[in-house]
């Protein structure tokens, strides 16, 4: 167990974050939900990578022992589209609020709801 | 070096860089030309990659000259480069009509946002199809994806918001199970070329990071393509995106994921992994088939004309992930071709819609959503637009003569082949689904009475009209003439089943 501690870890964030999204009406919240479940994603890469006691791969003498920085890099970009895709998010869900005057699902759906039907009697 | 060895770089590099440009530029007509020009000129490069694999076998590009498996590997195939061919011929064909079809959709000052978004768009799903390494994939999966959440979230329609939120956070989803396929392949093989992955992954086939990388890289896909019971992002999305936006996410979002899908099928898993370890193509064909009978058989209820073609739209994926669970060539020629048929004549008919939009609007007032009962005896105002949607639509049906025949053709030939005979007479029943849904928009456009002071006729602008039924004249044309989709498709599927072997 404690040697996967990392995966462990990794499992239950991943698990968690998707839980809220699915579980969760709010849209801040199913956007928190999301990016917790994006973050479990780094450490998946990021935990194997890296040995206790590992550097940075520079050829030296003095080192014998590397952790893989190939992960790292990749994260970072991952980060960043994580950083954006959430952005993004919130900029929707202000213009949300702005146009339903809300940001429950269920409030927003039955707006829908009601604008679908005035518009089937009007026609 | 001349520039001709650098095309696989530029196929990507033409379009992102337009959209920067355009955002600074400003200016409408500018922003315009620059994004059209850069898509212009990757057709183009498509068309000489094309040609190019056509004659001389696969291209392998590397990224700032560092050798694959180290360095970012640019490949084009027989199948990336018919993917390529779609989308930025989608596109060189879609920006023209843009232009005129957002005047009335988006306010003037964000048309330059637009274009930009357009242009981001294009390179993500170009840059997906010319990879060959599984993290770039990603990278330009996410860059499409938040460029076409934008796009969505253009439309005038409130419900554009929320239908763009809902697509933000599916598709987050889909490409976060992508990354995380990705990782465990990573994480067994150390490498992230797909070439390379493939040979490594020989021999650990049925280890269990590797059959949950396979599950976890189907689902993503999956939710990405629209599989039937994955889809409730599209028709929201596809109903209040701007009509542009719409035409150009149905013709090449969607397939653009599927080949995504084969590429990890074929390229990377192997066919043998696929398809004998688990039960794969069982799950796909009961899928295909809900696909097939019920997304269609819910279309033919629809009152607003683009929803009733956006669930045509996952019926029709049905057709194509059918083809992927045959795993034979012709099983996967069928794919290939109708995801090329169907982007064709799916684009098109929502061209065509996007007219409608314009033509029944009043001058001055914002476009009103193409319900039905706005559509009575549209075909006396609008004679042109109309047999372009009949017409698209018969290539939907899969009439002969179209090219929507020649993909069920295939597909009868795949089933035919394996001794399936029940199969081929679900094809033709779910045809009669979409004979049903085509019909009631025949009989609403020309057999009702057209409101008492609407006779006019008033076409949609040509500038609308013209690569709507460009693209229609390809439908019919690629009906007729074959030896370009199929022979590139029946290429492309005897390398990939070749290479598994």
């Amino acid at each position: 167990m404690l040697d996967h501690f990392g995966y462990v870890v990794t499992v239950l964030l991943m698990v968690a974050g998707l839980f809220i999204v699915i579980a969760r009406g709010n849209l801040i919240k199913k956007l928190i939900g999301l990016s917790i479940f994006q973050t479990s994603v780094y450490l998946l890469y990021i935990v194997p990578g890296k040995l206790i006691g590992g550097t940075a791969p520079i050829l030296s003498p003095q080192f014998s022992v590397y952790s893989n920085p190939l992960p790292h890099v990749l994260i970072l970009t991952a980060i960043v589209v994580g950083v954006a895709t959430l952005a993004l998010g919130l900029a929707l869900a202000v213009r949300i609020r702005e146009a339903y005057d809300s940001i429950e699902e269920d409030e927003i759906l039955m707006r829908d709801q009601i604008a679908n039907s005035n518009e089937g009697m009007n026609a | 070096m001349s520039i001709a060895a650098h095309l696989p770089a530029l196929q990507v590099v033409l379009p992102l860089i337009s959209a920067p440009l355009a955002v600074l530029l400003r200016r409408r007509d500018l922003a315009f030309w620059m994004v059209t020009a850069a898509a212009w000129a990757a057709f183009a490069t498509a068309i000489q990659l094309w040609l190019q694999v056509g004659a001389s076998g696969t291209i392998s590009y590397h990224i700032g000259s560092w050798p694959p498996p180290w360095g970012i590997e640019y490949r084009v195939d027989r199948l990336s480069s018919f993917v390529l061919l779609l989308v930025s011929g989608m596109a060189a064909v879609m920006l023209p009509y843009a232009r005129t079809s957002i005047e009335r959709e988006i306010p003037e000052e964000s048309h330059y946002l637009f274009y930009a978004m357009f242009g981001l768009c294009l390179a993500g799903l170009l840059g997906i199809t010319i990879t060959g390494d599984a993290f770039n994939i990603f990278v330009f999966l996410e860059i499409s994806s938040l460029a076409t959440y934008v796009l969505i979230a253009l439309g005038r329609d409130r419900r554009a918001l929320t239908a763009a939120y809902q697509y933000l956070i599916m598709g987050s989803i889909g490409a976060t199970f992508i990354v995380i396929g990705i990782g465990f392949l990573y994480l067994t093989t150390g490498t992230l070329n797909l070439a390379d992955m493939a040979g490594r992954l020989r021999g650990v086939e049925s280890s269990r990071p590797v059959l949950a990388a396979l599950a976890f890289l189907t689902v993503g896909i999956s939710l990405k393509l629209a599989l039937f019971p994955l889809h409730q992002w599209l028709p929201n999305a596809y109903t209040y995106a701007p009509s542009p936006v719409t035409a150009f996410l149905a013709a090449t979002a969607t397939k653009v994921s599927v080949y995504v899908l084969i590429r990890f099928y074929f390229s990377v898993f192997g066919e043998s992994l696929v398809y004998e370890h688990l039960p794969l193509p069982q799950i796909m064909l009961g899928l295909s088939l809900l696909a097939m009978f019920g997304a269609s058989f819910i279309a033919i209820f629809q009152d607003n004309l683009k929803r009733l073609f956006a669930y045509s739209s996952v019926g029709q994926i049905g057709y194509i992930s059918l083809g992927l669970s045959f795993d034979s060539v012709h099983g996967l020629t069928a794919s290939i071709v109708h995801l090329f048929n169907h982007g064709i004549a799916k684009g098109a008919i929502f061209l065509l819609i996007g007219g409608i939009a314009v033509g029944i609007a009043t001058p001055g007032a914002v476009a009103p959503a193409p319900t039905f009962d706005r559509l009575a005896g549209l075909a006396k105002r609008m004679p042109l637009t109309c047999f372009g949607i009949v017409l698209g639509g018969l290539s939907l049906i899969g009439v002969p003569g179209t090219a929507g025949f020649i993909s069920k053709w295939y597909l009868i030939l795949a089933a035919l082949e394996q001794g399936q005979f029940w199969l081929v007479g679900a094809i033709l029943l779910s045809s009669l689904l979409a004979v049903a849904y085509v019909w009631r928009f025949v009989e609403v456009a020309y057999f009702r009475a057209p409101p008492a002071g609407h006779v006019a006729r008033k076409e949609a602008p040509l500038a609308m009209l013209i690569p709507a039924w460009l693209l229609i004249a390809a439908t019919i044309w690629f009906g007729l003439d074959t030896s370009v989709t199929v022979d590139t498709a029946l290429d492309a599927a005897r390398q990939l089943m070749g290479k598994a072997q």
